[in-house]
């Protein structure tokens, strides 16, 4: 058995709510933890912690957006654009995020960015990043999926090099979005609060373990490396949709998919098969937010990680 | 053994499905868009089945509604106040819609609307009544029960003094609601969507039976009857300080028994539900409600007698 990795410590974290301004769970964790910080004062930590509700505009009108999705603001390009009256308010909001928690790709970014969103699609707990060779996130993970009973935890990984992402978890030196579903966008669930509450909790704990010294073993581990996506049939000169998610693929995300399985159910009641050459594992399947992306469900292949022992580099 | 009681209704000859209410509730938006389209379906003989989406700027932003919820706006007041260009949206739209549909209240008026809901909350099928002594409205939904037996539909009563509202199917003689759920605001979720169309056939088809002539021997149905609205427990500055409890949450229609728990705050901790006795929730963590000051509300159950009915000669 080879020696750990040794990885730098993790000083400054953020968590961050309510960057889609209707995915109610990360917003209360948020609020939840500042509130506990104002009258329990700041638990011991190892870590200086930022709480930070993203997109405050669209909390306020419980909608995803004010004028454009800020989860899609976190490129180089938007983020150095010059801003003028007519800039939309979620470009103006990831600059000054770049400010408060960047800037993106620089020594001064914090070390950890947490991004906690919601899906109506049955996704369980799905850990999602960047990268397959950040061994600090995906020993986060690990530990996660290892303590956390109360609903199905995967990884999934959309491999986009860090220069091209655009996510709001991409301004930190290393990031991961916490996705938990199914709940519709606007309602806040008990169970799913008390899920993503704990995965938060995890995290923080398996920081704090690292930081005082523990060696974390290595590992296997499978991911779901998204591959393509498929798009609702539509009527071609109104774009309406012309089918519903077949009853046989709506949550079953994570189910895998078949060349033949059906996808899609006619309103006029035909099934719409798989047309893929090979099986693959659907996702995000029926998310409300992606009928204007084009989007019915993605589709990932599996993969098998393998993830070295680590520790913490002494200073 | 007394006189038979058979009330008698003149023929329901024009009907309209109502979709997008609330432009965000998908179901009703597909259906009547698709019969617009073709509404072969929902053609019966001797009526005139008309789809009608009743708020289309609202459906056009997938949104809930642009400046007041078009499902309350049918009152008194904005239906005989006079026109002006400010008025909100909804409110020119409720006038219009009672010109076309109504008036309210009038001989004119539309025989029977369906106007087609979805909810966030577990209700499965649910078909809303705003009165207990439509006899024609409860032989139909008692009809359509018998008919989707053995699956299910529950029957709303909503006659509170205060907690009834006034909503575009109120326009017409015979009004119905139709709620499906558990579906996400936006989403499109395809067992809701059939459940929905097939309950509408079975209504359709006991309108068409009516107009024949049949009559339909007395009968009881069983509801549930709006005794009270619950809200979230709130803080000093109106938000919420804690969630539907785990236990309650997806229980629509089963008891709640004093004691229960109701609520789970951030912290974790259950607060009980402390009535005097069961209670049937519904309409558990429906999205649209936060803002109504509404987690769930209480009903009763309740047999409602119906007459025998038949059409006037």
């Amino acid at each position: 058995m080879g020696e750990p990795v040794t990885l730098p410590g993790l000083a400054r974290v953020a968590v961050c709510g309510g960057t889609h301004g209707n995915e109610l769970s990360g917003l209360y964790v948020v609020r939840e933890m500042e509130r506990r910080r104002r009258e329990e004062g700041d638990k011991v930590r190892t870590v200086s912690l930022t709480l930070v509700v993203s997109n405050p505009r669209a909390v306020e009108v419980c909608r995803r957006y004010v004028e454009t999705d800020m989860n899609r603001c976190f490129t180089n390009a938007v983020l150095s654009s010059p801003v003028s009256d007519t800039t939309p308010y979620e470009v103006r909001r990831a600059q000054e995020l770049n400010t408060l928690l960047g800037p993106k790709c620089s020594a001064q970014a914090v070390d950890l960015l947490c991004d906690l969103h919601n899906t109506t699609s049955n996704m369980g707990l799905c850990f999602i990043c960047n990268s397959s060779t950040d061994w600090t996130i995906l020993h986060i993970y690990k530990y996660i999926q290892s303590k956390l009973t109360d609903a199905p935890v995967r990884l999934l990984l959309i491999d986009i090099p860090l220069a091209d992402s655009y996510s709001l978890d991409s301004m930190g030196k290393h990031g991961f979005s916490l996705e938990v579903g199914p709940q519709p966008h606007g309602v806040i669930r008990a169970d799913i609060f008390n899920i993503m509450k704990q995965g938060v909790d995890l995290f923080l704990e398996w920081i704090d373990q690292f930081h005082s010294g523990v060696v974390f073993e290595s590992f296997e581990v499978d991911a779901y490396v998204r591959k393509r996506s498929m798009d609702y049939p539509r009527e071609p000169e109104t774009r309406q949709i012309t089918a519903a998610v077949h009853p046989q693929l709506q949550d079953r995300d994570f189910t895998l998919l078949n060349p033949g399985n059906p996808v899609f159910l006619t309103f006029s009641g035909e099934t719409v098969r798989f047309d893929g050459e090979e099986s693959l594992y659907p996702f995000f399947i029926n998310e409300c937010a992606y009928y204007e992306k084009g989007i019915a469900f993605h589709l990932a292949e599996k993969k098998t990680l393998r993830v070295p022992s680590v520790k913490v580099k002494k200073s | 053994m007394t006189s038979r009681n058979v009330s008698c209704f003149p023929e329901a000859r024009k009907v309209a499905i109502f979709g997008g209410t609330h432009g965000n509730e998908m179901s009703g938006v597909m259906l009547v868009n698709m019969w617009k389209k073709n509404g072969a379906e929902i053609q019966r003989n001797g009526m005139v089945t008309k789809p009608f989406i009743t708020n289309p700027r609202a459906v056009e932003k997938c949104t809930r509604y642009i400046d007041t919820d078009l499902n309350r706006a049918f009152t008194p007041e904005n239906l005989s106040g006079p026109w002006d260009e400010g008025l909100p949206y909804e409110v020119q739209r409720a006038k219009e819609i009672n010109q076309m549909f109504g008036p309210k209240g009038s001989p004119d008026a539309y025989d029977v609307i369906f106007d087609l809901h979805n909810t966030t909350s577990n209700m499965g099928s649910t078909l809303i009544l705003e009165s207990s002594t439509d006899h024609f409205n409860l032989q139909m939904v008692h009809y359509i029960k018998k008919s989707i037996a053995p699956a299910s539909c529950a029957v709303l009563l909503n006659e509170h003094p205060h907690l009834k509202y006034s909503t575009s199917r109120s326009v017409a003689k015979h009004p119905i609601g139709l709620e499906v759920g558990p579906q996400p605001q936006g989403v499109l979720r395809s067992n809701i969507f059939e459940s929905m169309r097939d309950i509408l056939k079975h209504a359709l088809d006991f309108i068409e039976l009516f107009n024949t002539g049949v009559e339909f021997p007395p009968c009881a149905v069983d509801v549930f009857k709006v005794i009270e609205r619950v809200d979230y427990p709130r803080d000093a500055n109106g938000n919420i300080t804690a969630m539907v409890h785990p236990h309650l949450q997806d229980c629509d229609w089963e008891p709640l028994n004093p004691g229960d728990p109701m609520f789970q705050t951030f912290d974790g901790r259950a607060v009980p539900y402390q009535g005097s006795s069961p209670v049937y929730p519904t309409f558990i963590n429906e999205a649209a409600y936060y803002e109504k000051q509404q987690a769930f509300v209480i009903t009763r159950r309740e047999m409602l007698a119906a007459t025998a009915i038949r059409k006037s000669i």
